[in-house]
Formats: C-alpha cells, structure tokens, sequence
C-alpha cells in the first residue's frame, strides 16, 4: 500500500490564519487558542499533537463550528472550499457538517445512537445531505462498509452499535464519514480507545481511504508514534498556541523547541530500558489560560527559561525552510542540557 | 499439565529466598448468563496461569483487551477468588484467605487515576484509609506516615487537605501510588498505571515507580498494552492471549526476539516515533476470537498467519526451558502430541 | 538489577518539586458554594423555606393568638384587606373565630413536622434497600427489586386512605404510614447510582485495602450518594405534604381541632362561596412550601452534581 503523497502544488482544501478560540469563564476569558494558522491539501494529513488542555480538541471543534455557547471564535481566515467557516450561517455550516467536512470521534458509541442499526445511520446521513432515495442509500452503505473492511456488509447494515467491537464501531464511523464523499476528515484521537493491533489497522485504513478519495485530514492525538508514522505535517500545541511547526521529518528529527524536544524524551524508546536512565521528563503543569498572557506559555516548566521569556509576544518564526518554532532561542541553543542520547540503551 | 511447572518468567530462587509471587495453574472460569434453571456458560478468563517472581523484579503482563489481565489482576488482589490453582506471596499460599490478609502485602495502582480515588475525601484521608482499616498505629503516628509517604511519591504537604478535583492527572496518580505504599505491602499490582496518563506526566509517573522499587524494593506485576512502557520498566514479560500465557521471558529476549507470532504481532503494532517509516504491516488475522467459544486447538490460530494444520485441532504443549515459556507449535520441536 | 542513581536523570525529576508552579484548584466545597451564591432558584427557595420554618418554630412567640381559642362573635371576619378587614385578624377568623393567622402558624409545624419525618423515614428505608441491593447484588438484589415492584403496584392514596381511616389521624401514625409509602424513589435512585459506583476503582482500591463492606458502604459509597439523596427528600418531602394535606382535607389526617393546612381547606369548604379567603390562604401556604421545597431542591442538585469528576 504506497502513500501516494500529496502534491505540494494544489491549492490548500482548508486554510486557517489567525484562529482564536476565547471562552467566557466566571474570571474573565479564556484563552483556548490563540494565533493557530495551517493549511491542508488533498492527500494531505495534519496532525495537531499535545497534552491534554493543549487546545488540540477545541481547534477541531471550532473548524466544525461545534464549539460551547460561552466560547467566541475568531480568524483573519477560516477557508474551506470558498466558504469561510469563520463567518457562514449556521445553517450553511450544517449543510457542509458530516457532507464535506468529515468528522471521527475517539468513542464511537457516543457518537452512533444506540437505538437505531448502523444501517439506519449511515443511510440517515446520506439522505440528509444528498436525498435520494433509501434503497441508493443502503446501496452506498454496502459499498462503504466493504471498502472499510467490514465482512458481509448486507448482515452488519441490520445490526446495532452495541453488537460490535470497538474496533469495528470505529469502521462504521468511517464508513458514515465518507457518505457524502468529505474533501476533508477531521479525526479526534480516533484509535485512542483501541487495542494496539486495531490502532495499526485503522490508521492504515484511514490513509488508504484518503488516498482513494483525495481527502485532507486533520489528526488530533496525544500519541507520538501515530504522528510520526501518519503525519505530513504536524503542528505541536502547547497552552493553546502551536509551538512548533513543520513536516513530520522536521519536527521529529530535528525538533527546535525545548518542549516539543521535552516531550520526546519522555517516551520510551525502543530499547530503552530503567537500569540504563531515567525518562526525561517535564516538570510542572500547563499554565492557567484565563487572562492576559505575555511571553512564553511554557516558560514556567522550561529547563532554559532566561528573564526575556516573560516579556512581550514571541512570534513563530522558522528554524529553517518550512520549519517554525515559537521560543527566542536559536534553534542550536535549545538542546535540553539532560536530554539523553537517544538508543543510549544497550 | 502438573501444578508443579514452573512456567517461569523468574527461575525459582536459588539461595533460599522464597518467591516474591507465584501461581500454579490459576484458574478463574465465569458463569455467563447464569440462572436457577441453568449454570449459564463457561468463560475462562484465566487458563492455568503460572508465574512466578522474584522480590525486587518487574512482570509485565502484556495482551489486548479481553485477554484476561484484569481478571489476573484482581486474583492476584485477593478481590477475585480462583477457581483453581494457588497463589504465593513470600512462599506462603495466599488461596481462599481473607481479603483483609492479601491487602498487608498485595496493593493496586489502577489506571483511571479519576475514578480511583473518591472524590468525598481529602487526600489525606485517602492515604490514611489502609492505615484505619489495619488499625496501624496511633492517629498522630498514621498523621506522620501520610505524610512522609506522600513527600515520598512527590506531592506537595500542602495537598493533604484538597479534595481528588483540584488535582491534575500526574497528581492523583501519585496519591493512588502513595495510598497502596501506606501500608508497606511486597507486591504491588500496576493495572495500566499510565495509559490514561498525558506522555509528560506518564515519564514522571514511570521514573516514580522505578525510583520507588529500587528504593523499597518492590516487586511489581506491570499491567498493560503498551509495549514501549514495558521494555523500559520490566525485567519480565508474559504475553497473554484469551486467557493462557503464550510466551514469557526476560524482557530482553522476549521484546528483542520475540518467538510466538502473536507476540510478533503485537510488537509490529508499536508505533515509534520514527517519521517516514509509515505504518507497520502487522501480521494478524482479523477479528478477535469469542471468548465463550475459544477456537479449538491453539487460541491463537484463527489469526496466526504462520498456523500449521494441527494447529487448528491439537492444543499447543507448554515448553518451558529456563525461565522462558512458549506456547506454540511452530517452536514444539519435540513434536510428539 | 543495578540501582541508578539520581544523578543519571534529569534533574527536574525531583519529587517534590513537581507542582510547585500549579495554582491550587478551589475546593469542590468552595466551588459549591460559589455556585450557590450565584443560584437564583435556590436562594428564594431556600429563604422561603427557612422563612416556614423559622415561623414553625418560634409559632407560639410569633403567633398573635391561641390558634384553638375560638370567639363567637368574632366568626368569618375578613382579612385585613377585605371590606370589613381590621389589623386584629390580619388573615381574618374562621367559622369559629379563631385567628386564621395564627392557626397558619401552628400549622406549618405540623406540615414539617410529618413531611421532614415521614421524609426521613422514606429515606433511610429506601436507601438502605437500595444501596444494599446495588452493592451487593445477586439474590439480595433480586430480593429488593422486588420488593420495590411491590412497593411501586402499591396504590398509595387507598391505601394511605384506608389505614388512617382505621388507625384514626394520631401524628406519629401517620408520619409512619406516609414514611412507609414513599420510600421506593429512593430505592430505585441510589440502586442504580450504587451499581454504577461498585465498578469504579476507588471501591476496588478499598476492597483491596481489605476494607469491610460495612465501611465501605458507609465510607465511600454514602458519601457520594448524600447529595442525590437530600434531592429526593426535597421532592418526597413535598409529596408527603401534599399527600398529608389531601387526608386531612378529607377528614382522614390530622384530627379536629389541631391547625392542619389541609385542614383548615376542609373547614373552609362550606363557607367557600361568601368567604373564598378561608381556604384560599393555607391552599397558597401549602403552594408556596412545595414550591419552596422543590426550588430548593433542584437548587442543591444543580450546585452539588457538576463536581462527581472535578
């Protein structure tokens, strides 16, 4: 199964520049996300990876419009075939909501409705878009199911979420997303809840779909490995702001900043072992977001903060080609001065 | 199959020390669907589990969901009672007693650090709870234990009096951490102990437990699914699947030439942090097997991509040579059956 | 296995040095009351409510009469905004001259006096059926369960009709017979919330900290059902009081010539046409403490469920 890479050339499907996220809280507001700017193309895969209340999830939310009542989006730009996200009616978003911009969840269960079959809910879907009739519908379900991998489609259309395994509820999801031919997938820690086998099916699932239909994806995980494995691009989220930014070979090889640097040495390596050294690791927690924030938002856990971390705004800039990182270091000063070498393990 | 064999990880112990943990042949069956007018359907979640482990070391048990590990997990708590077999802590069988006498030297770390501590107590009386219950010590002396335990696992004093909500992930892992310290126990069971944990916090709460068995000298039964976890923290490795241990072994040989295929699959599966290799093929049939009706023969056979014929109808003798243990026919060289 | 020394790794990786930038989280009893203050439905309850009971308690230094001294020539007088109205008898006199006001006052007594008890009684009847059946399960459960399928076929209005009738409107015998025939909603909430409870890993850690079941019922599993039960109270509470109120009207609660609400509707049935004041005043009384009640109520659900996961 050859990836077929996506073209450099073609025009980017989405394109976000200058999205903020703030939501009402009792103390003031806060900043979800602030200055996330990426592109995808067809064929393309972004992964926005970070801990948790990185603001990875809320990004996700705020593309599909499905962000809480309290939270206010704005973007310079939010545009995804013509229509800006940002600034459409709720009704035209609805339109273009599981038809062109395809959403995965991370539990399937909550997003299949126990009552109804999986036939039910695929057909659903293509009827509220596209019309038509039932019987079109059912046919397109069979047809998905098969190209999702599912064996005997006809008898799994009659069954209901409850009756499957995980594994198989996250096909089904698939199969729902690509009803309505999606230009673009956006999928939220989609194998966080699988087994480590049927994280590998899916995943490869996923690509040889996107290469079929031509569909951009959008990837949110914590999970280094998926992001380096799946990843085109990847943006690193810390507090609500990318970090660093660049293709996966970039940010992986050559990580600039000292917390996407962090957070690979705190996964274990292939090889590494207890007896040969400690994980690296990232001392204290992710700053509170409500407020004005000046300066460096990792500042507060970072082994190299100096007085001019707190001061002012600090911009992404690029390390090289490509390649943008938010600190005001060089990118050779930001080797951590613990980082273990790598395979160090015996 | 005698209850005597050894099926390892742990060699038994040369000089005279007894075994921190051991089984023989445990056994726990369920009754599914059971009602007075019938005894419902067998499910053996565990299959004539044998292990043992020496005071100090880390065993992984490693297997996807389903295989049995938290039915393990819970026998070797006292929580569950076997249906056979026996359990040994320090050398003294610990089958069918009292809940109360594991608790003094079996102690759990779950994995939902969220839905393991109750959010009615403060972290102090969270703590204490086995120090009450085994009635150790005097309340001004089960105040100095709380607290130097929780100095110990790296939680700040002043969090004695919080409530499980103000505090983060990392956080209230270390209080379930410091909660099965309190009491001293020998073996401490870590069901998944990081993998509901963010990548930053799973390192510290790894180092932690690492620094906490060379400094109390621990011994850990290390639960989980995720394969670069347990190379970095297990000298031993037993892979479960549908119940029944198909292949142990020191860590090292079984993680760097692991010999079942399922084992093999499993291993493929991780996903290291490696840009540009892709995805891995992983070499495993579809569809998890129903645990009410195990295939015949080897479990493992509907997905094996290497299964023989005999495979399909003969049920794979247990090998056991040194501390390492397979189930397989591929590596039966003796090939009697 | 060698030991490592700490020199090896990082040196942020100092225990006790972990949360030394975090800001602590408010407490969830902080929290709570942060929302109370903020919760409209719950403070008019709850101030209303204290308002009924601050008048019950101090009725006798409140009251401006003896609610049994009846003054013939005082009958049927108007409330102090009716034609013949006078601030002597703010609320007016019954057909018997006794001062409605006052009669209102003694009668809140009675009203709280059975719903809070009958309330209580309901509820340590049902949650102690329900978190046994849903901590233990099994036969034990099945047990329960039927007896609350029992419970819920009973029809409680004949039923509370028939056994007043015959046990004849004493207070402790009725307090008894509403506690008795309330107590199923209790039940069936805190079975299943014990249900879902006995499968998370707090009550595991416990039992594997070798706890008895005794202290874990009372110790992990009551606490966290405390709340959800003070909720049902409200709304068991409540019904009681109407319930309470509905016998008496009926002549089957509380006996002549005490102040009961419901009461004082009945009495005022054959003079409702002239005198519509008579039963329009403790019928507003009787709506107002439920509303009361329930507002309260909801209050304390909305303030203490957000918490359960921080």
């Amino acid at each position: 199964m050859e990836h077929r890479k996506y073209d450099p050339a073609d025009a980017p499907v989405l394109t976000v520049e200058g999205m903020n996220v703030d939501i009402a809280v009792p103390a003031g507001a806060l900043h979800a996300v602030t200055d996330v700017s990426f592109s995808v193309r067809q064929r393309e895969t972004l992964c926005l990876v970070g801990e948790s209340g990185c603001g990875k999830t809320i990004t996700s939310l705020a593309l599909m419009r499905l962000l809480p009542r309290t939270a206010k989006l704005t973007a310079r730009k939010i545009n995804f075939e013509g229509h800006d996200l940002g600034r459409i009616s709720e009704r035209q978003m609805a339109r273009l909501r599981g038809n062109r911009i395809g959403m995965i969840f991370q539990d399937p269960m909550t997003s299949l409705n126990p009552v109804y079959t999986i036939g039910d809910q695929l057909e659903e879907v293509y009827l509220r878009h596209r019309g038509g009739s039932r019987s079109a519908a059912r046919k397109r379900a069979e047809y998905l199911l098969e190209k999702v991998g599912i064996i005997n489609p006809g008898q799994r259309l009659g069954q209901f979420p409850h009756q499957l395994s995980g594994g198989l509820r996250q096909r089904m999801m698939i199969a729902m997303m690509l009803m309505c031919e999606p230009k673009i997938i956006i999928a939220d820690e989609p194998t966080t809840a699988l087994d480590v086998t049927v994280q590998v099916q899916i995943l490869q699932l996923l690509r040889s779909l996107q290469d079929e239909f031509n569909m951009g994806m959008i990837l949110i995980t914590h999970n280094l490995g998926v992001v380096a494995r799946m990843a085109d691009q990847v943006a690193v989220m810390y507090a609500g702001r990318v970090v660093e930014q660049g293709s996966a070979e970039d940010v992986f090889r050559n990580p600039v900043h000292p917390y996407t640097r962090g957070l690979l040495d705190c996964m274990p390596k292939r090889g590494q072992v207890a007896a040969n050294g400690r994980l690296g690791s990232i001392p204290g927690i992710v700053p509170s977001l409500v407020g004005q924030q000046r300066g460096c938002s990792f500042r507060n856990r970072c082994v190299l903060q100096r007085q001019a971390c707190s001061e002012g705004q600090i911009d992404l800039r690029p390390a090289s080609s490509g390649h943008l990182y938010r600190c005001i270091l060089e990118p050779a000063a930001t080797v951590l001065p613990t980082t273990l070498p790598v395979g160090s393990a015996a | 199959m005698t209850a005597a064999v050894l099926s390892a990880p742990a060699p038994q112990a040369a000089a005279g020390e007894p075994l921190a943990l051991e089984t023989r042949d445990l056994t726990k069956e369920f009754r599914i669907g059971r009602k007075w007018y019938s005894s419902g359907q067998p499910l053996r979640a565990v299959d004539g589990v044998s292990l043992s482990l020496r005071k100090g070391e880390v065993l992984a048990i490693v297997g996807e969901s389903g295989c049995g590990k938290t039915t393990l997990s819970r026998l070797m708590l006292g929580l569950q009672q076997p249906s056979a077999g026996e359990i040994f802590v320090g050398g003294e069988p610990l089958t069918n007693v009292d809940r109360k006498v594991f608790s003094r030297r079996v102690q759990p770390v779950f994995q939902d650090p969220y839905s393991s501590l109750n959010p009615r107590k403060t972290i102090g009386e969270i703590i204490r709870d086995p120090l009450q219950i085994h009635r150790i010590g005097t309340s001004a002396e089960q105040n100095a234990e709380v607290e130097a335990i929780m100095e110990r696992v790296g939680l700040a004093r002043r969090l004695i009096h919080s409530y499980p909500s103000q505090l983060s992930g990392g956080q209230r892992q270390r209080v379930a951490i410091a909660r099965a310290l309190v009491i001293k126990p020998e073996i401490i069971i870590c069901d998944e102990p990081t993998s509901a944990l963010d990548v930053s916090v799973q390192a510290q709460i790894l180092n932690l437990l690492q620094s906490l068995r060379e400094q109390m000298n621990l011994t850990y039964l290390f639960i989980s699914h995720d394969l670069s976890v347990v190379e970095y923290m297990s000298d031993y490795v037993a892979v479960m699947y549908l119940g029944r241990i198909v292949e142990a072994g020191p860590a090292a040989e079984v993680l760097r030439a692991p010999r079942h295929p399922y084992t093999r699959a499993l291993l493929s599966s991780i996903l290291t942090a490696d840009p540009g290799l892709g995805l891995p093929e992983v070499n495993l049939g579809r569809g998890f097997p129903d645990p009410l009706n195990p295939p015949n023969g080897c479990r493992f056979h509907p997905r094996c991509v290497d299964a023989l014929d005999k495979c399909a109808t003969v049920m794979p003798r247990r090998i056991v040579s040194g501390s390492e243990l397979i189930e397989c026919h591929l590596h039966d060289t003796a090939a009697t059956d | 296995m060698s030991s490592v020394s700490d020199a090896v790794s990082p040196p942020a990786l100092k225990p006790g040095r972990i949360d030394e930038f975090d800001t602590l989280a408010p407490s969830p009893k902080a929290l709570m009351r942060r929302r109370a203050r903020s919760h409209i439905g719950l403070i008019i309850g709850a101030s209303l409510l204290a308002f009924v009971v601050i008048v019950a308690i101090f009725a006798p230094l409140l009251a401006p009469y003896d609610p049994y001294a009846q003054d013939l020539t005082r009958r049927l007088v108007d409330p102090v905004w009716g034609p013949k109205g006078t601030w002597e008898n703010i609320f007016g006199t019954d057909a018997l001259g006794r001062d409605v006001l006052s009669r209102l006052m003694y009668g809140a007594r009675i009203s709280l006096l059975i719903g809070f008890t009958a309330a209580v009684i309901a509820g340590i009847i049902g949650a102690t059926l329900g978190i046994l059946g849903g901590y233990f399960g099994g036969r034990v459960d099945s047990f329960i369960v039927y007896l609350i399928n029992v419970k819920l076929a009973l029809p409680v209005i004949l039923i509370a009709l028939s056994v007043s009738s015959i046990s004849g409107g004493s207070i402790p015998a009725l307090i008894i017979l509403l506690g008795f025939l309330t107590w199923d909603r209790y039940a069936v909430v805190t079975r299943s919330m014990t249900q879902q409870m006995r499968e998370r890993e707090f009550i595991m850690s416990s039992l594997a900290a070798g706890a008895s079941h005794t202290r874990i019922i009372m110790r992990e599993i009551f606490p966290n059902l405390l709340n959800q039960i003070i909720v049902i109270a409200s709304l068991d509470m409540a019904l009681i009081i109407l319930i309470e109120a509905a016998l008496s009207f009926l002549g089957l609660g509380v006996r002549p010539p005490m102040p009961s609400w419901g009461l004082m509707v009945s009495e005022g049935r054959a003079v409702m046409f002239f005198k519509p004041y008579l039963i329009m005043i403790p019928g507003a009384a009787i709506f107002l403490l439920v509303i009361a009640i329930n507002m309260a109520g909801d209050g304390i659900r909305d303030v203490t469920s957000p918490e359960g996961r921080g």
